[in-house]
């Protein structure tokens, strides 16, 4: 828990410093529209991150929430095509992002199979019926009302951000202070002992399934009315983004440890640091660049501790090979 | 254990799905189509002066579909060129995926960044319009070229060659190497992609002509605009089709890569490509016999077009209505047309004679 402390506060120092020095030093950072914007931008991966982290939490990951994400756009853009009211596909929307998540959980619950092998074979599923739903398609002729509200802000925060703020105090609600929270943190470091303390673990990680499908199609609609654009690939490389949100928020990829505020910082950093960078008109691959760095550092330094004891330990694995 | 109770939500959801279809309140597709008919048309603003002096100093971005893609650095460097000339200054920003949404984070920052102008391809003609209208609010003018915008994103479009004529003279092209008869295929960009969509059409309706009886389009393939899998496109092709005749591959990513197949394999010669492609990158191609010959527009001249079209913008000669007028340095003299599009003019077809005179 310490070790978690500690990372939030260097994320919350750098996530600070960052926006002293591209206040300072990039023309047109500090304004309330580039706020805006700049918020604007995080919503999808906000909104995913936030379902991640309990996934990850639970030493489960979901590789196909970007693909969840294109089909429920798919399905919108279907639905809006055939002549729905557009207040009906919203939830159907939902619907299919809940299904999505609900084959994802009952592949890893019921058959115990390896979520990361379930989520990249559904990563290519979901995006792939997607594609069979509206084909190469632009549906772009959606309500202006709704379009409209997507990208509306009240003052310089944007509606869609007030969203990912509401949610993300019940996410963290759910994961810092409820009995739920605590079974997900437990059995994330030791599910078998979970699973003998009593906690309910295929039934908590169907679930996280199912919510995590939920939030993908709801980062969906936020998605397509933002871009006024409902296409089968949207979103296309965004659980990338989601998933290196929640590892440099602190969360352990192994599971067990990481905080919800931690991994808002963190989405909020990755979205300073682009937005400065292409301000300061750095070029891509340098933010590409500097993206993974962050990535790769976060992965590591958490983990320096546990590698050198083993470097310095004689390994126990060695042992029993001999 | 109970299965009964964790299903309740969803039942719940699905129940509150058919409550709001039983209402049948809510927006449809046709209320939307009907308010915007009613909506009055935007008729444009601000008058144009044709004899004002273009502006000095003016910032130009250039923000093509992806950074790296040679076709766009050419053209982008033709309008960078072009801003040197009249005194103004062009950059190059942009991202490097071509995807839907990726350019609007862009166009934001362009915004902050107060530029005068803005030069776009766009990667989705929709996608970008809210942050280009937002763009417009600020007072920036739009200039969209090579892939189009919604109207209502843009003040001009800047054009190649007209559609109709790309989409033709690459189906004759390819007729007149393979004796007008044969199966042939496409090996397009990404299915959504505008322009090849566009192209494609004309091909299909150029090739329901009567001297075209003899050849058969039999696949359109998509390669994404991406060098590997547009090779394997093209492997995929010649195997599926062993007796395929020719290739159309109008985009140049496309057609380097399906040269660079076809010069290794045994086919080499016999299936004929075409399309459209940059001289520097099908020189070799064209020299070892892999390709007779092919065509494009001069992108370096597009983007110097679209540049001054941007200048003549923000510097109050055009608004973009049609019948306006402007000069863009070395090429002449320009007429925007219908719906603010501005024509750069017939594609120059590329063969073993004349090649070495192009270097672009």
């Amino acid at each position: 828990m310490n070790t978690v402390r500690r990372w939030e506060g260097l994320i919350f120092v750098l996530l600070v410093g960052v926006c002293v020095w591209a206040s300072l030093g990039v023309d047109g950072f500090a304004n309330g529209s580039n706020v805006s914007f700049l918020l604007l931008d995080t919503t999808e991966i906000a909104l995913m991150a936030l379902t991640m982290t309990l996934v990850i939490v639970a030493a489960e990951i979901d590789l196909s929430v970007a693909s969840t994400l294109g089909l429920s756009c798919a399905v919108l853009g279907w639905l809006w095509n055939a002549g729905l009211p557009i207040e009906m596909i919203m939830p159907i929307c939902l619907l299919v992002g809940a299904l999505c998540g609900a084959v994802n959980g009952l592949l890893v619950t019921r058959l115990g199979l390896p979520s990361l092998a379930v989520t990249i074979g559904t990563f290519a599923l979901f995006r792939g019926l997607a594609y069979v739903i509206l084909g190469d398609q632009a549906v772009a002729d959606l309500p202006p009302a709704y379009t409209g509200l997507a990208t509306a802000s009240i003052g310089p925060v944007p509606v869609a951000t007030v969203l990912v703020a509401a949610l993300a105090v019940v996410a963290a609600v759910v994961l810092h202070a409820t009995g739920v929270g605590r079974a997900v943190f437990a059995l994330g470091s030791n599910e078998e002992a979970a699973y003998f303390a009593g906690v309910r673990v295929k039934r908590i990680k169907f679930w996280l399934f199912v919510a995590s499908g939920v939030m993908a199609s709801l980062a969906s609609l936020v998605y397509t009315f933002r871009y006024a654009s409902a296409r089968a690939d949207n979103g296309m490389g965004l659980e990338l983004a989601v998933v290196a949100a929640v590892l440099l928020g602190g969360v352990s990829i192994f599971g067990g440890r990481g905080t919800l505020p931690g991994v808002l910082m963190a989405v909020l950093l990755l979205g300073v640091v682009r937005n400065a960078l292409i301000l300061a008109d750095v070029a891509n691959e340098v933010l590409n660049f500097v993206t993974g760095l962050l990535l790769v550092a976060s992965v590591l330094a958490p983990n320096l501790g546990a590698v050198w004891r083993r470097r310095t330990t004689p390994s126990v694995e060695g042992k029993s090979a001999s | 254990m109970t299965t009964r109770s964790p299903w309740r939500p969803v039942a719940l959801l699905a129940g509150l799905v058919l409550l709001t279809a039983a209402c049948g309140g809510g927006t449809t597709r046709s209320d939307v189509a009907a308010q915007q008919s009613s909506a009055p048309a935007t008729a444009a603003s601000a008058s144009a002066n044709p004899n004002a002096p273009l502006k000095q100093g003016l910032k130009i971005a250039f923000l093509p579909k992806q950074v790296n893609n040679p076709y766009f650095t050419i053209a982008d460097e033709g309008g960078i060129t072009a801003a040197k000339e009249f005194g103004g200054e062009g950059k190059e920003v942009g991202p490097s995926d071509a995807s839907a949404s990726s350019q609007v984070s862009y166009i934001n920052t362009l915004i902050q960044q107060q530029q005068d102008a803005i030069v776009i391809a766009a990667n989705d003609p929709n996608a970008v319009v809210p942050a280009l209208k937002q763009a417009m609010a600020a007072g920036i003018k739009v200039v969209s070229f090579d892939s189009d915008t919604a109207p209502d994103g843009r003040h001009v479009f800047v054009n190649q060659a007209g559609a109709e004529d790309l989409g033709r003279t690459q189906v004759q092209l390819l007729a007149e190497q393979i004796g007008h008869k044969g199966k042939i295929a496409v090996l397009s960009a990404t299915p959504n992609a505008t322009n090849q969509n566009t192209w494609i059409e004309f091909m299909k309706d150029e090739l329901s002509k009567p001297e075209y009886k003899d050849m058969e389009l039999v696949k359109v393939a998509y390669g994404n605009d991406d060098d590997q899998k547009s090779f394997t496109e093209t492997q995929g092709l010649l195997r599926s089709y062993p007796d395929l005749a020719g290739i159309i591959s109008p985009t140049t990513v496309g057609i380097a890569a399906a040269a660079r197949y076809l010069s290794e394999s045994p086919s080499k010669g016999k299936v004929k490509l075409t399309g459209l492609g940059t001289p520097n990158q099908l020189r070799k191609f064209v020299k070892d016999g892999t390709i007779e010959a092919f065509e494009l527009w001069n992108p370096a001249d597009l983007g110097y077009l679209a540049s001054y079209a941007a200048a003549a913008l923000a510097s109050g000669q055009i608004t973009g209505a049609e019948g306006e007028k402007f000069k863009a340095g070395k090429l002449g003299e320009y007429t925007v047309g219908a719906n603010g599009e501005v024509l750069l003019g017939k594609p120059t077809v590329f063969d073993k004679d004349n090649i070495d005179d192009f270097d672009f």
